[in-house]
């Protein structure tokens, strides 16, 4: 069948791709170029994705979260204020890039343009659609994981930098967290890529295309998990206490100005969009929908899974108050790991009946799904309940008194000093 | 090999995003638990006790609407009430039930306020704040169409108030009443039972009952240690003593039983404003009172319940056209005296909470 053959073969950018590459080769090229050239074409529309979804996810994430605070959002500039993000970076430019007297001067340059380096390669693994996958690794999962595990180092490079102390603070925080989070985050893709029986990013998706459903389906627990982790990693409410505004202002980037904040801000967005596309790929099917790629381009179903776990991530931030860093350490050593850890042994016990047994994928798959799901719910109540968090029985409500009553001084105060409690003599 | 460690300090403020103003606090910390802590004021401090002494007792009430900008009416109202008991001036009864309606209304927006950052301050990201400025706006409006100003109101007048109602206040007044529970119902369904909150400010920041007394505490404070105690109810002014509303109490003095009882002091708020609109009597808003007014010579300390706690005015006239002595008992100043014993042990997330859960607010502190 030759490329292209139809118009809408182009759905599937990779076709065109193949094509270039077909006529590359007719033409004599020498395998590296045509290795070369097309490697560049992904890094340069990835590189456009990722700049743009930087720009417009500045704009989606400040109208939702003024939606859910009864505000209109940045609406002024351009058709619904979409130019906002545009006029925003341009007075970030314009605006001095200070840099405190005593920080260093090299580490303190160089963190916000480090800080791109990890999120922008972990778009080279995630399958846009049936070819489009720039670097097609068979330790896709581990690359990511191990990708994820830089980003305190460079963190840390800004907050120790500034020689601040909210920024110190800011960058202790994130290394405990971090590092606390990356635990429950492997333990929870461990169980993803034993039920799937790959670590290829592609052939996770296509474990899921071949057995007709999503792994959310199978893994709840490891989705929730992730998810969770996934909110730490990136920093934001409920766990972003690296940055923690009310508490320690801006934390590792409160010395930054201008640009190099924007830099950090725009990291964190396009961040959001590299773990949403992780938890979309590995849970949600990535590029496929239950036969719709059929009709729609795989990438236009995989960016729209991706904003739709976005979409969770900017719920999160508009609801719930921050966690204290105990707390959050809490939860992840105390709650997550155990889970996840409980969750692989379930899983690697399912996938070595369902192997040993030959048990046909129809029986194994409905039958793990519902255990899967019954067990998570038994295991967060259950595992909230072995480690002390019972519902709240204390009163929420305010006693109410229509008379005021004024306790006496001996009652208020029974181990106050004999001198105050002696009736005075007259 | 142990490691080498020492104490970091840290200035919280004073230009710190949740110190609700120029307040500083320097922490001495250990990792991030406080070991010792140290409150400084006086960065708004504006002279306005000694600024008084030169101005006539009427030109004093701007003054009070600076101190606690964010309730100005109760400012005026404390210091309106402390002339006319020192100068024996009879106010009108209209005018009476005009007063307790605007304290109260200035009281939702107070604690609305209040509610909204202390909530912030647990690092929720705005998100409450903006849905109690939205009822917080309507209180704004009604004072706007009644005195043409929104924060600094300068409403209140020796022997009652400036202005008598506008036409469209009352009907306007009676949508904002139906409304607000079903507000208050949305804020509660949000925060009362959220997982986190209650982990961030349960047994946060405790106020022993003990503690609580000896230090003066007043207002949501000294209710959320479980004291009853309010001057509405003790000491009435005005025609309190004619409404029926209860004082909620909260039980062991932690940041959360001040966000209840703050929570609750709301809903009673509605109560009185809707007893006092229905028994609001026709008549005259505003006493005669001489346009040169000089008290008798005496002094006199005179208190209200303002939204933070007890607002006291002690003013020594010497006969004169203005005060000899001017001197505010502010409640947030006060309030602020047991911090250090409250943040001692704590984290620096839970200073900020605790901070928070007071609610002061500096123009009043440094006065």
């Amino acid at each position: 069948m030759p490329l292209l053959a139809n118009w809408y073969d182009l759905r599937d950018l990779g076709n065109g791709v193949a094509r270039l590459i077909e006529a590359l080769r007719d033409a004599g090229a020498p395998d590296g170029l045509i290795y070369a050239i097309t490697g560049l074409l992904g890094a340069v529309a990835i590189l456009l994705f990722v700049g743009l979804a930087a720009i417009i996810n500045i704009w989606i994430e400040r109208r939702l979260i003024a939606r859910i605070q009864v505000r209109r959002g940045p609406n002024r500039v351009g058709p619904f204020g979409l130019l906002q993000p545009v006029a925003d970076a341009l007075k970030l430019i314009q605006k001095e890039a200070l840099q405190p007297n005593n920080a260093d001067g090299i580490v303190f340059t160089l963190a916000p343009i480090v800080i791109f380096i990890p999120v922008i390669l972990a778009f080279a693994v995630l399958p846009w659609g049936e070819q489009m996958v720039l670097a097609d690794l068979n330790v896709g999962v581990l690359y990511l994981l191990a990708l994820g595990s830089t980003t305190p180092i460079i963190l840390f490079m800004a907050g120790y930098a500034s020689n601040n102390k909210y920024a110190l603070l800011g960058s202790m925080r994130v290394i405990a967290m971090l590092i606390s989070y990356e635990l429950p985050m492997v333990m929870a893709l461990l169980g993803v890529v034993t039920f799937a029986g790959t670590m290829q990013m592609s052939g996770i998706v296509d474990f899921q295309q071949t057995h007709w459903s999503w792994l959310i389906f199978f893994q709840p627990l490891a989705f929730l998990i992730f998810l969770l982790g996934g909110t730490a990693e990136l920093n934001r409410t409920p766990a972003d206490i690296a940055e923690a505004e009310s508490e320690i202002i801006a934390g590792f980037h409160i010395e930054y100005s201008g640009m190099k904040f924007g830099l950090f801000y725009a990291a964190e967005l396009v961040n959001a969009v590299a773990m949403s596309g992780i938890i979309a790929t590995l849970f949600l099917g990535g590029w496929w929908a239950f036969g719709l790629e059929q009709w729609v381009p795989g990438w236009l179903i995989f960016i729209s899974k991706i904003y739709a776990v976005y979409f969770i991530l900017i719920w999160f931030r508009g609801t719930l108050p921050r966690f204290r860093i105990d707390q959050l350490m809490a939860f992840a050593w105390k709650f997550l790991l155990p889970l996840a850890i409980i969750n692989v042994f379930v899983v690697a016990l399912e996938v070595l009946l369902w192997r040993e047994y030959e048990l046909s994928a129809g029986v194994v798959l409905p039958v793990a799904a519902v255990v899967n799901f019954a067990l998570a719910g038994v295991l967060i109540a259950g595992w909230a309940r072995v480690m002390g968090q019972a519902f709240e029985r204390a009163p929420k409500k305010p006693r109410l008194f229509s008379e005021i009553e004024v306790p006496l001084p001996d009652e208020a105060a029974p181990e106050a000093g004999s001198g105050q409690t002696e009736p005075a003599t007259v | 090999m142990a490691i080498k460690t020492e104490p970091l300090v840290v200035n919280i403020g004073p230009q710190h995003p949740s110190t609700h103003g120029v307040f500083r606090m320097r922490v001495t910390l250990d990792g991030e638990r406080i070991i010792d802590a140290e409150m400084i004021v006086g960065y708004l401090h504006r002279s306005m006790e000694k600024l008084a002494e030169e101005r006539t007792w009427t030109q004093n009430i701007p003054f009070t609407d600076r101190m606690d900008y964010l309730a100005a009416m109760t400012g005026n109202l404390s210091y309106c009430i402390a002339v006319e008991r020192l100068a024996g001036i009879e106010v009108p009864e209209r005018a009476q039930y005009l007063r307790v309606i605007f304290a109260e209304l200035q009281r939702i927006a107070s604690h609305a306020m209040a509610n909204g950052t202390f909530v912030n301050d647990c690092g929720a990201w705005q998100t409450p704040l903006f849905y109690m400025f939205r009822e917080r706006e309507k209180v704004l409006d009604l004072f706007e169409m009644t005195c043409g100003a929104r924060l600094t109101l300068n409403y209140m007048r020796i022997g009652g108030v400036a202005f008598d109602l506008p036409d469209e206040f009352l009907p306007q007044l009676r949508s904002l009443l139906d409304e607000l529970p079903d507000r208050f119902g949305e804020y509660e369904d949000l925060l009362i039972d959220n997982e986190i909150l209650l982990m961030r400010s349960r047994g946060i920041g405790v106020l022993s009952p003990e503690l609580a007394m000896n230090a003066s505490m007043s207002g949501p404070m000294l209710r959320g240690s479980g004291i009853v105690w309010d001057i509405r109810k003790a000491d009435p002014y005005c025609v309190y003593d004619r409404m029926d509303f209860d004082i909620p109490v909260g039980h062991t003095g932690d940041c959360y039983d001040r966000f209840v009882v703050r929570m609750e002091e709301l809903r009673q708020s509605v109560r009185i404003i809707e007893q006092a609109v229905e028994q609001l009597p026709p008549g005259s808003h505003l006493a005669d009172v001489p346009l040169n007014l000089r008290p008798p010579k005496g002094e006199i300390y005179s208190r209200i319940e303002s939204p933070k706690g007890e607002l006291g005015f002690y003013l020594v006239s010497d006969g004169g056209p203005e005060p000899y002595r001017f001197h505010v008992r502010s409640p947030s100043l006060l309030n602020l005296s047991a911090l250090r014993e409250m943040v001692v042990g704590q984290t620096v997330a839970d200073a900020i909470v605790t901070l928070g859960s007071i609610d002061i607010n500096v123009g009043e502190v440094d006065r």
